[in-house]
């Protein structure tokens, strides 16, 4: 589904990945986890080209991303993504947040396109909020919001990038729940996340990196319960 | 004999009393001539704040677009406009420019093309500064969801930028305002040209330039007042 092959980047003189190479099957649920400047968000945010590679390939379902002949905004309408500051857009209400993409690159009828949103609006337990503006929303809400919106373009792959980062402690669980719902419906996902008991629970591998690579991968059982890289036993030790 | 009899009274002359009456009649008996100037000042202002902003939008998106030749583009006219006096400009088009590609040129029509042009390069950058003022976030997420940059401005950029962007943009408008009075130096009968020729008429400084003041002070005022309430409209919503 995602296959990534020796990914390079660097933002000015410091180099950020140093050759990931990875794949992820469909239906796979995989969690990033690694110290904060490890490169986890940056190798996120390439798998959708937010940010450019210096060198390496990108393929999802096979499509090479990486190809400058690649039609960038084809490919990013199947990999739905939801960013820890969330980035709903103020200006609109929740409705038409996870209705205007559908609708204007799509090209779905209004009326669908909002029976569409509703049904995802109840998926996260907001049908309620349907009519709301984002700023009157709670973090916990917005970033529920923010799920169903990536969802509306029905993508084959979600990436979450430190999804309940800047969430206030009470409210990560019903994120988390939401995001497990997706996991158990057996959508791919690639998770960077800081939440060890959901990694440990929900994924289906856990990948670990530190310094631009990806050091040690694994089954969560391996990865938190008998880790072998002397780096990934010195994380967990301070995080567990 | 009474002439002498007032002066001891009023401590002035008869003659200086009756230059002050004088100076009051001139300015009361010329204002609607004078107030048709102020029309065609906010005519002026009108038209070049249109196609103003009609400009500005375009080379402040150009000033940020992927294109180098585009952003080379409005580096130019930005520079330009913003880099030489208006004075200077007004001159140039209409004595230089407009007679080289146009046949008949009124002052108006130059005083229209000159203050567009110059207050387009002024709105460039409050455009520029509108946008770049928009999270970044914003700009990811429509990307994430498939949009080309195109639908991202359009969709979720711009309409968020536009309330950033109207404080200044008021702003803009008093100066243009203000600063119309120049193109009274190529003959376009605004207000300020008007003021000036009831005062070479009747040599009274004090009450027809005093009165020119009060008459942009009035139109600024209201403009400014009209700005207040547009922002604070938009801070509630």
């Amino acid at each position: 589904m995602i296959e990534v092959r020796d990914l390079h980047k660097s933002f000015g003189h410091l180099k950020v990945l140093k050759g990931i190479n990875c794949h992820i099957a469909p239906r796979e649920v995989v969690c990033v986890i690694g110290p904060s400047g490890s490169g986890k968000s940056t190798f996120l945010r390439c798998i959708n080209q937010l940010e450019q590679v210096d060198s390496g390939q990108i393929f999802i379902d096979g499509q090479e991303l990486t190809n400058p002949k690649t039609d960038i905004n084809k490919v990013r309408q199947q990999l739905g993504m939801v960013f820890q500051l969330f980035n709903l857009f103020p200006h609109r209400t929740t409705l038409q947040n996870i209705t205007m993409a559908p609708i204007r690159i799509k090209g779905m009828k209004k009326q669908d396109a909002e029976d569409m949103a509703i049904e995802l609006l109840r998926k996260v337990g907001l049908v309620d909020k349907a009519s709301v503006f984002p700023a009157q929303l709670s973090g916990g809400q917005k970033q529920r919001v923010a799920i169903a919106r990536a969802l509306a373009m029905q993508p084959k792959a979600m990436l979450f990038d430190e999804p309940t980062s800047s969430l206030d402690p009470e409210m990560v669980g019903e994120v988390l729940a939401v995001m497990k719902d997706l996991a158990f419906e057996g959508m791919t996902m690639v998770v960077v996340t800081h939440e060890m008991g959901f990694a440990r629970e929900v994924s289906d591998r856990v990948f670990f990196m530190d310094e631009g690579l990806i050091v040690e991968e694994g089954l969560p059982s391996q990865i938190f319960d008998d880790p072998q890289n002397p780096r990934t036993q010195s994380f967990l030790s301070k995080v567990l | 004999m009474y002439v002498t009899a007032l002066n001891i009274i009023t401590g002035t002359s008869l003659t200086e009393y009756l230059m002050g009456i004088r100076g009051y009649v001139i300015l009361t008996s010329h204002l609607g001539y004078l107030l048709e100037g102020a029309l065609l000042t906010l005519k002026i202002t009108a038209l070049s704040v249109a196609f103003g902003m009609l400009l500005g939008l375009f080379f402040g998106l150009f000033k940020m677009s992927g294109s180098r030749i585009l952003r080379f583009l409005a580096a130019v006219y930005i520079d330009f406009f913003r880099g030489t006096p208006l004075f200077v400009q007004i001159l140039l088009m209409y004595f230089g420019v407009l007679p080289l590609v146009l046949t008949e040129t009124s002052p108006f029509q130059a005083a229209v093309i000159t203050c567009s042009l110059n207050s387009g390069a002024y709105i460039a950058e409050i455009v520029r500064a509108g946008i770049q003022a928009v999270d970044k976030g914003q700009m990811e997420a429509a990307r994430s969801l498939g949009m080309n940059h195109v639908q991202a401005m359009w969709l979720v950029i711009l309409p968020q930028a536009y309330k950033i962007v109207i404080p200044p943009l008021i702003n803009e408008f008093i100066m243009l305002l203000k600063d119309t009075s120049l193109v009274s130096t190529i003959a376009a009968e605004e207000l300020t040209h008007r003021g000036r020729l009831v005062y070479s008429t009747y040599y009274e400084a004090v009450w027809v330039w005093g009165g020119v003041a009060m008459i942009y002070l009035i139109m600024t005022k209201v403009l400014s007042i009209l700005g207040d309430y547009v922002e604070r409209r938009l801070a509630t919503e």
